[in-house]
This record gives structure tokens, C-alpha cells and sequence, in this order.
């Protein structure tokens, strides 16, 4: 029998050596970090450079070729590490059930694992939308929501689970700049009110800087540096400047006359 | 192909697995039943008519002709019970209602749905899979079952109004219980059961294996449709086969 899990509601993520191929191909070239309890942690990148397929490893979505992750210690491969930490994972697209109500699927977790009456999860669920701003949505199908409430409606479902660590996906895609500015500020919230672990991946430079404790950057399956948003705002790898500088010119003749 | 069908017999094992916590799962499998009887009952019966008329058709004029008419009752009762309502059944809910399993879990799959469950410890099979089995094990030999009577009916109604044919319903309805016994009408029931859980099994698969967007799920639809529709067929002979040492 495992031991119960801990009273804080957080956890030390340690992953080591990580490496994944597809069809020959490596995704993952060694990846190695570690994120402290209650911190928020951001990878950051350009768009395959591996990012979610690592956070897949981190969920259990995936196994590695190579390497380990270790939660307080222990391997999430040893029996029993799964269900006694509990980690939620917040979708890029939000994943929602579109065959179950917005409230349904806040409380699915709940109602599967039988763990409260009907009526305490509906209450539940309830409280955690509104946690999120969320009121008067709880009987709309999830295709009936923008992308914003969707994220926050995931939000509110991996909330219910009341996780040691939650892991977002690219939370902020498609999302216009007031909406990114609203998840970001939820994110920091949640890191407040619960200390939960929080480990967001994201090639949003405004998010990323906005939120993390500690920002690793992710190129082409390998980290290029770790540090604290100052740290790397002032890294001298040339890739990092470009990517965190590059802007959009318009390079118009007619501009030029 | 190989592999296909070894991914289906290790989906179709941890479904029979799961089995023991179906009643967890009850209001899902309650759902499931109600849409696949209220999608097919209908045209369930509606092709059984005429698939019964059809074969009065074809076979009343001659019987009559060489004077065997009376024996279009058993004739029709047979080859409706044992036969065509369980494998045009299995074929009609293999459309309707294979396809629409391999769409709705293809898209949960593509759409990141199936990943959101199992971050959540929510076990696809038990969640999506077994109640999906488990509704379409019932309910296809339920069809067959009003298949068989309207398929009966409809033969009946053939031979009587049928100018070439002219046989009372009280003599096909009489010959018709004369030649079926009850073991043949179990005999189809037990093959509809058998190609429910190949529906089941090979639609849930081809779901569950959905890989791309759009594009893959029209793709995994079209399989699960056709491979359904083929394993059926094949199946079929040696279930006969297989039966008829029963009937020695």
C-alpha cells in the first residue's frame, strides 16, 4: 500500500534524461529540469519544438523511450504513484465532452470516481465555475462557448479534481489579448489561493513573462536555458534573443518612398 | 490487417473484462439502447416488410406452379428467421449505428477528449466502449426479433394479395409454424447476437484508432462501416457451419 498523499497541495517535479522518437524521428532529445513545489514554470518555444509531447510524458499521455519523471521522488512508472498524486491537465483546445453539459463535464471527474452525491457535485462544480467567472453557463454544451470560457470551463474542471499539480497546453492559442490577459491572471490566482504546481507551455512571450517563477526554453526537442524570466530575458544564446525579440516588419516598397 | 484485428480481439477482451462494472454504467447504456432503437426500429421494419414480400415474390409463382404453394409460409418463415433479419439487420445497424460509434469516438479521439479522460484516471473503455457493446448486444437481436415478425408479415401479405401466388394468410401463417421452430428463430438471434459484438467491437476500434483531423474520421467511418459489413459476411457461412452441427 502507498503512503497518503501529503497535506500541501503541491508537488517537486523532477524530470530526467527524457527522450522520445517517432517513426525515427526524435521529438525529445534529453530534456532535464526540475520545477519546485508551488512554482509556476513555463516552457517556451516555437511550435514543434516538443513542447506538448513533453507535458504528454509529464500527464502519463505518453511513455518515454528514455529517461524518468519523478514526482516528490518517485517515479509516476512505479504502482500506486498515479493515484496518490492527483495532476490535471488543462488542453490546449480545452478538450471538453461535447456530449455532456458545461457542469457535467466540471463534475465528471467527480461523478465517475462516485466520490460525492449528485447534488454536492453539482455544488461543487458550481462553486469552481464561478471561481472562474464563470455564471450562467453551467447548462450550455461546450460548443455554445467562445474560446476563452472554454479555457476557463477546463480550467474549472481540472480545479475540481484539486490537483498537486496542473499542467496547461498552450492555454492562450487563438485566445484574443484581453482573454490571455484574463487566463494569465487566473493562473496566478489559482498559484495564490491553492499553491498548486503549475507548469504552462506556451510560445506566448507576454504570458510566459507575465506568470513564471522560471521560464526554460525549448528548441527542437532540447532545453536551451532555465532561469528566471530576468535571467533569460538577458541570455546571450542567440536563438533566445531572436525568439523573444523578433517582430514583424512591414517591409513594403511603397512604405520606403 | 493483422494487427487490426489483434488490437480488436485485445479491445473486445478488456471490454468483456470491464463486463462486471457495466452496471456503473447503466444510465450510458440506457442512452445507447434508446438511440440505436429509436435511429433503426423504424427502417428495421420497414426493410423486413419488403424483404419478406420479396421472397414470396420470387419464390411463390413457381411453388404455386408446381403446386407446392402452401409451402411458401415455411419457406419465407425460414429464410427470414435464420438468415436475412439477422444479417440484413446486422448490415442496416452496421450503417447506422457502426458508423455513428466510429464518428463520435473519432472526433473525441481527434479533438483531445479521449487524453482529457484518461488524465482523469477515466478508463475509455468502461466510459465509451462497454456501454456502446454492451446496448448494441441487446438491441440488435431485439430488432430481429420485430424484423422476423414484420419479415413474416410481409411475406404473408405478398402471397395473399399476389395475383400469381393467392395463398389465405391462414395457409402460410399454418405451414409457416409447421417448418419454424423455435430453435431457428434462436439460431438468428444468436447470430445477430454475434455480429452486434463484431459491429461493436470493430466501430469502437476504428474510433478509437482515429488519427488526423476531419479527413480521419470519414476515413475511420468508411472502415469501420466496410470491415463490419465484411466480417458479418464472412462470418455468417461459418456460424452456419458451426450451427448446423446442432440441427444433426
Amino acid at each position: 500500500m502507498s503512503d497518503p498523499a501529503p497535506v500541501q497541495h503541491s508537488v517537486r517535479v523532477e524530470v530526467r534524461g527524457l527522450r522520445k522518437s517517432y517513426a525515427g524521428q526524435a521529438v525529445l532529445k534529453g530534456i532535464d529540469f526540475t520545477v519546485e513545489r508551488g512554482e509556476i514554470f513555463v516552457i517556451m518555444g516555437p511550435s514543434g519544438s516538443g513542447k506538448s509531447v513533453l507535458l504528454k510524458h509529464i500527464i502519463g499521455l505518453e511513455e518515454p523511450d528514455d529517461g524518468d519523471i519523478f514526482i516528490e521522488g518517485e517515479s509516476i512508472h512505479s504502482s500506486g504513484v498515479a493515484d496518490k498524486y492527483r495532476l490535471a491537465m488543462v488542453f490546449q483546445s480545452g478538450a471538453l465532452l461535447n456530449s455532456l453539459s458545461v457542469l457535467d463535464n466540471v463534475g465528471l471527474y467527480l461523478s465517475e470516481h462516485r466520490l460525492k452525491k449528485p447534488e454536492d457535485i453539482r455544488r461543487v462544480a458550481t462553486e469552481k465555475l464561478e471561481f472562474l467567472g464563470l455564471k450562467g453557463v453551467r447548462d450550455r454544451n461546450p460548443s455554445e462557448l467562445s474560446g476563452g470560457m472554454k479555457k476557463r470551463v477546463a480550467i474549472a474542471r481540472a480545479l475540481v479534481i484539486d490537483p498537486h499539480l496542473i499542467l496547461y497546453d498552450e492555454p492562450t492559442r487563438e485566445l484574443d489579448p484581453l482573454m490571455t490577459v484574463t487566463i494569465g491572471e487566473e493562473i496566478l490566482n489559482l498559484k495564490k489561493r491553492t499553491q498548486v504546481t503549475s507548469l504552462v507551455v506556451t510560445h506566448d512571450r507576454d504570458l510566459a513573462f507575465g506568470v513564471a517563477d522560471r521560464i526554460a526554453m525549448m528548441f527542437e526537442g532540447q532545453l536551451a536555458a532555465v532561469g528566471t524570466p530576468e535571467e533569460i530575458r538577458r541570455h546571450s544564446n542567440p536563438m533566445i534573443q531572436r525568439f523573444l525579440h523578433i517582430d514583424f516588419k512591414n517591409t513594403d516598397p511603397k512604405e520606403n518612398l | 490487417m493483422f494487427q487490426n484485428v489483434g488490437e480488436m480481439a485485445v479491445l473486445l477482451w478488456r471490454t468483456l473484462q470491464a463486463l462486471p462494472r457495466s452496471i456503473r454504467q447503466r444510465q450510458k447504456i440506457f442512452d445507447q439502447l434508446f438511440e440505436i432503437g429509436n435511429a433503426s426500429l423504424l427502417m428495421a421494419c420497414i426493410l423486413s416488410l419488403f424483404i419478406g414480400g420479396v421472397i414470396a415474390l420470387q419464390t411463390g409463382p413457381v411453388l404455386t406452379e408446381s403446386g407446392l404453394g402452401s409451402a411458401i409460409g415455411g419457406l419465407v418463415g425460414l429464410s427470414i428467421c435464420k438468415e436475412l433479419a439477422p444479417v440484413m439487420m446486422a448490415v442496416l445497424i452496421s450503417g447506422r449505428i457502426g458508423s455513428a460509434m466510429a464518428a463520435e469516438i473519432g472526433s473525441m479521439r481527434v479533438y483531445q477528449e479521449i487524453d482529457a479522460l484518461r488524465t482523469m484516471n477515466i478508463n475509455p473503455i468502461d466510459y465509451l466502449v462497454l456501454p456502446r457493446l454492451v446496448a448494441i448486444t441487446i438491441a440488435l437481436p431485439m430488432l430481429v426479433i420485430f424484423a422476423i415478425l414484420v419479415g413474416w408479415l410481409g411475406g404473408g401479405l405478398v402471397a395473399h394479395y399476389n395475383e400469381r401466388v393467392g395463398l389465405s394468410f391462414q395457409a402460410f401463417f399454418i405451414n409457416l409454424r409447421l417448418v419454424v421452430e423455435l430453435g431457428d428463430v434462436l439460431n438468428g438471434l444468436f447470430k445477430s447476437a454475434v455480429f452486434a459484438v463484431v459491429i461493436g467491437t470493430v466501430s469502437c476500434h476504428q474510433g478509437l484508432v482515429t488519427i488526423g483531423g476531419p479527413r480521419g474520421i470519414g476515413r475511420s467511418v468508411t472502415k469501420a462501416v466496410v470491415n463490419s459489413i465484411v466480417l458479418i459476411l464472412i462470418l455468417d457461412y461459418f456460424l452456419t457451419r458451426f450451427l448446423l452441427y446442432f440441427e444433426e
